[in-house]
């Protein structure tokens, strides 16, 4: 088979339809810091300010922030890849950072130069405003919505249209909290019940026709508590999105706990009040919205089918240049769309870190290789190239190997979250970013990113017990703390098994501590009790499922089973015995816990 | 105090100056660059050579090698986003050479524009030049550690970000030098530059000391890149971040943080 391909793009590469920036606010947000650094602000009203543009503290100091750039539905154009990457240089630390929840992030930026990055985002379209702060954050989408061969129907419009109309919206700019929109695409990849309101799209006949329609589910979301979302109704016509999106935001603003920000999230009111209360509410203050609404409030749902570029061949790609490691790259990052002929690639980041001169071959390889012409931000810290043709796989394979790109095992437990930890949060107590890092890299040298029955699971790490590592869904998850011999510290996590984000949604349930630098010991401990205890067939995520609901068939019967196998991974050596025990990852020196004030709740 | 008339040329006056020979330009690359192609009637001066002994009686001696006299009109240029271009500008100031300025573009960006190239080697006559030391431009480790506790005093780091957050001298702020240019040239337009260091707080009237790693090279374009935002008191730290180090000067760390981690290096 001869592979041949090249793609005879304009080098401009496709450009967005909506600008997201106003390069007013950076002008605005540059005299508010004078003012504040002159003492004439003060430093609360300040920081609320600072948060509402997407400018967030960072670990230990006043002096840095760090801006997190809100990508809508995680589309991110080539162009806007390399104003990234150079932003990145110019005023952060060389590699920015792709968030879970689709935003990328610029780290350690001086506080005086966030105007300019502010400046230069509105000049490519895209903002920072309100990607912070209690507001409508990111409004997320499956990024793969829209190629999902299990969707109904892609959700992205309409993902895209509620950012657009909360976006400086009033209605959202001094909410009780942060509130989170998550569109998906399938049961199965997304995170519809662990967000303040989650959608999965829905076509339901009516008299003969099918209509477009969502099935809402809200209150659920992940943190210091989290809980699973409620379904609003069986059935929600796509008319009623916006309705029900404003009656919400209306209920938690006028209804929300403003005094205890620990704990004010939707989730806590819909935990408070019941569900049953909490879902008449908002079927009441929906029918008000729709009678009340002037007719002109509605979403505008870009409906204008996606153009795709041609692609045309002309050079040569022979099966001998494949580079070595291609069927295994395809097998764990790639999956067939549901358009004939197209692929879509994930592509795993290091814990979600990416170079500048990454995110340049990036913005090439979007416009040389992804027929709709830009790259999308995933769920997990990684980035998708959509509609690209299975011929060129091999060559985007070896374009992507070239910059370092091309790890394996993106789809697969190999792949883990992490936090971005002790590197840069005032919140953390562990460097869970690193420590997502070593397990890549060791599972990858161990190839299990090959095991199918690993596929499906996955490891997610927080450096605190708050949830950014979203470590309640993972089927091992991980959260840091700090653990103590006589007056010696040692970074400790604490491990949960079988939390899920699907369909069959649930938290992971504890089961014990484990020092820091024995979580990937216990992890292939608990990996290999699977492969001698499970039934032919099954996987590692549905016998951990087995275990925790009771259904056990194996001679690993219950969390406290798997607590038994993995305790000789909690013992203590002394300081003396095993100095780097006592040291988290990334550090030479002794761990000690430190933590200054959280933004989150600001 | 002299200043300069013009930090930077843009490539149509050089192109004019070219025409009627009004001109030294000086290419920094190295020697198998410059004899592959340049900018017609260059002559190279590779930075490496300079830095062997940039004592002012060897720059001296290199000036007059290269046909510079007092009033010569000397424009440098490099490929390396005109940190070493500047390190040449600022050691021919320095010697008390006023006329010196750099090419606002690198060379790749000249040839990318389609702009003449040549290969030949320019034939010189060797010049006189006097030396009028200008001390004010300059900095030592230990001029800047008496006066960097003066309130007048800002202290600019040009290394990148991570490394100033690694190790910096007590005191100093951080601009990295990829902060200074724009998308096709060497020095961001002025306008942009002033709002940059309005933003910072950076006074017109404060005593600026620029450092970078080694030899003064990112540094070297920070001091142009200031003195084309009219700030009038700058001072290169020319043996900058390794002299310092070497001399066992304090030295601070941002603390309680593992950024390193966060980068994707």
């Amino acid at each position: 088979m001869k592979l041949s391909t090249i793609t005879k793009q304009s080098r401009q590469g496709r450009k967005p339809k909506i600008n997201w920036g106003r390069v007013e606010e950076s002008e605005r947000f540059a005299e508010t810091v004078k003012l504040f650094r002159q003492g004439k602000l003060d430093s609360d009203l300040f920081r609320r300010f600072r948060l509402q543009h997407g400018a967030y503290g960072t670990r230990m100091t006043d002096d840095y922030a760090m801006v997190r750039i809100k990508l809508p539905a995680g589309e991110v154009y080539p162009h806007q890849l390399e104003k990234i990457a150079t932003l990145s240089e110019q005023y952060s630390i060389g590699s920015a950072h792709v968030s879970t929840r689709q935003n990328m992030q610029l780290h350690w930026v001086i506080l005086e130069d966030v105007s300019e990055i502010l400046r230069s985002l509105a000049e490519v379209g895209l903002t920072s405003r309100e990607a912070c702060g209690n507001a409508v954050r990111n409004v997320m989408c499956s990024p793969v919505a829209g190629v999902c061969p299990a969707e109904e129907f892609d959700v992205t419009p309409y993902a895209v249209a509620t950012a657009k109309f909360f976006l400086r919206n009033p209605l959202n700019q001094s909410l009780p909290r942060k509130f989170k929109f998550n569109f998906t695409c399938c049961e199965k990849h997304g995170m519809a019940r662990m967000v303040d309101i989650g959608l999965i799209p829905q076509i339901k006949t009516i008299n003969g026709q099918p209509r477009r329609g969502f099935k809402i589910f809200m209150g659920g979301g992940l943190g210091n508590r989290s809980f699973v979302g409620h379904q609003l109704e069986d059935w929600t016509p796509e008319e009623d999105l916006l309705y029900t999106s404003i009656a919400t935001i209306r209920i938690f603003d006028r209804l929300g706990d403003r005094k205890h920000m620990e704990r004010n999230r939707m989730r806590y009111l819909v935990n408070e009040m019941g569900w049953e209360q909490f879902q008449t509410l908002i079927l009441k203050e929906r029918a008000i919205v729709r009678m009340t609404q002037s007719a002109i409030v509605k979403l505008s749902v870009d409906e204008t089918p996606q153009k795709l570029e041609s692609h045309i061949r002309i050079s040569g790609f022979d099966d001998k240049s494949i580079p070595d490691g291609f069927s295994r790259w395809r097998k764990g990052n790639t999956f067939a769309q549901k358009q004939s002929g197209y692929y879509s690639v994930s592509i795993t980041l290091e814990a979600g870190d990416i170079t500048a001169n990454q995110l340049r071959a990036l913005a090439d390889i979007s416009k040389e290789f992804s027929a709709e012409g830009y790259a999308r931000t995933g769920f997990v810290q990684d980035v998708y190239l959509r509609f690209v043709s299975e011929d060129d796989l091999p060559r985007l394979y070896s374009k992507l190997l070239e910059v370092g790109l091309a790890n394996p095992g993106s789809l697969t437990m190999v792949h883990p979250i992490g936090c971005s930890g002790t590197t840069s949060c005032n919140l953390a107590l562990t460097n869970s970013h690193r420590l997502a890092k070593e397990i890549q890299r060791k599972f990858i040298e161990l190839k299990l990113d090959e095991d199918e029955d690993l596929r499906e699971s996955s490891i997610k790490i927080s450096g605190c017990p708050n949830s950014c590592g979203q470590h309640q869904i993972a089927t091992l998850g991980f959260f840091g703390g700090g653990g103590r011999v006589d007056k010696d510290m040692y970074p400790v996590y604490q491990m949960s098994v079988g939390g899920r984000s699907d369909g069959e949604t649930m938290l992971g349930v504890t089961v014990m501590r484990i020092p820091a630098k024995r979580v990937i010991p216990a992890t292939l401990k608990l990996i290999e009790v699977f492969k001698n205890n499970k039934k032919p067939g099954e996987d590692f995520k549905n016998w951990i499922h087995k275990v925790i609901t009771g259904h056990a068939d194996s001679q690993v019967k219950s969390v406290n089973d798997i607590k038994q196998i993995l305790l000789p991974f909690t013992e203590t050596p002394s300081i003396e015995q095993d100095k780097d025990f006592y040291a988290d990852y990334g550090s030479d020196s002794s761990y000690h816990t430190r933590t200054g004030k959280g933004e989150c709740a600001a | 105090m002299r200043s300069l008339s013009k930090t930077t040329t843009d490539a149509d006056s050089l192109r004019g100056q070219i025409r009627d020979n009004s001109v030294r330009i000086i290419d920094v690359r190295r020697a198998e660059d410059y004899k592959k192609d340049h900018i017609p009637k260059s002559v190279n001066l590779p930075l490496a050579e300079l830095l062997a002994d940039d004592s002012p009686e060897k720059v001296l001696k290199i000036a007059q090698n290269l046909g510079i006299d007092d009033q010569t009109q000397v424009v440098v240029y490099d490929d390396t986003f005109g940190a070493l271009a500047s390190r040449v500008a600022w050691t021919l100031q320095y010697l008390g050479h006023s006329e010196v300025s750099l090419l606002d573009m690198t060379y790749s960006q000249w040839k990318g524009l389609g702009l003449e190239t040549d290969n030949s080697e320019t034939e010189i006559s060797s010049k006189t030049h006097s030396i009028k030391l200008q001390p004010q431009i300059m900095s030592s480790a230990e001029y800047l550690e008496q006066v960097k506790e003066q309130k007048n005093v800002i202290v600019i780091d040009n290394r990148e970000r991570l490394n100033f957050l690694e190790q910096h001298i007590p005191g100093a702020i951080n601009i990295p030098y990829r902060t200074l240019a724009s998308d096709d040239k060497i020095l961001k337009p002025k306008e942009e530059m002033k709002r940059l260091l309005k933003n910072r707080n950076i006074p017109q009237d404060a005593e600026i000391i620029t450092y970078c790693g080694s030899v003064g090279t990112l540094s070297g374009l920070a001091y142009y890149a200031l003195k084309s935002a009219d700030f009038p008191n700058v001072k290169l730290y020319v043996r900058s971040f390794k002299e310092w180090k070497g001399l066992n000067k304090p030295i601070v760390r941002q603390e309680n943080a593992n950024y390193w981690d966060l980068s994707a290096e």
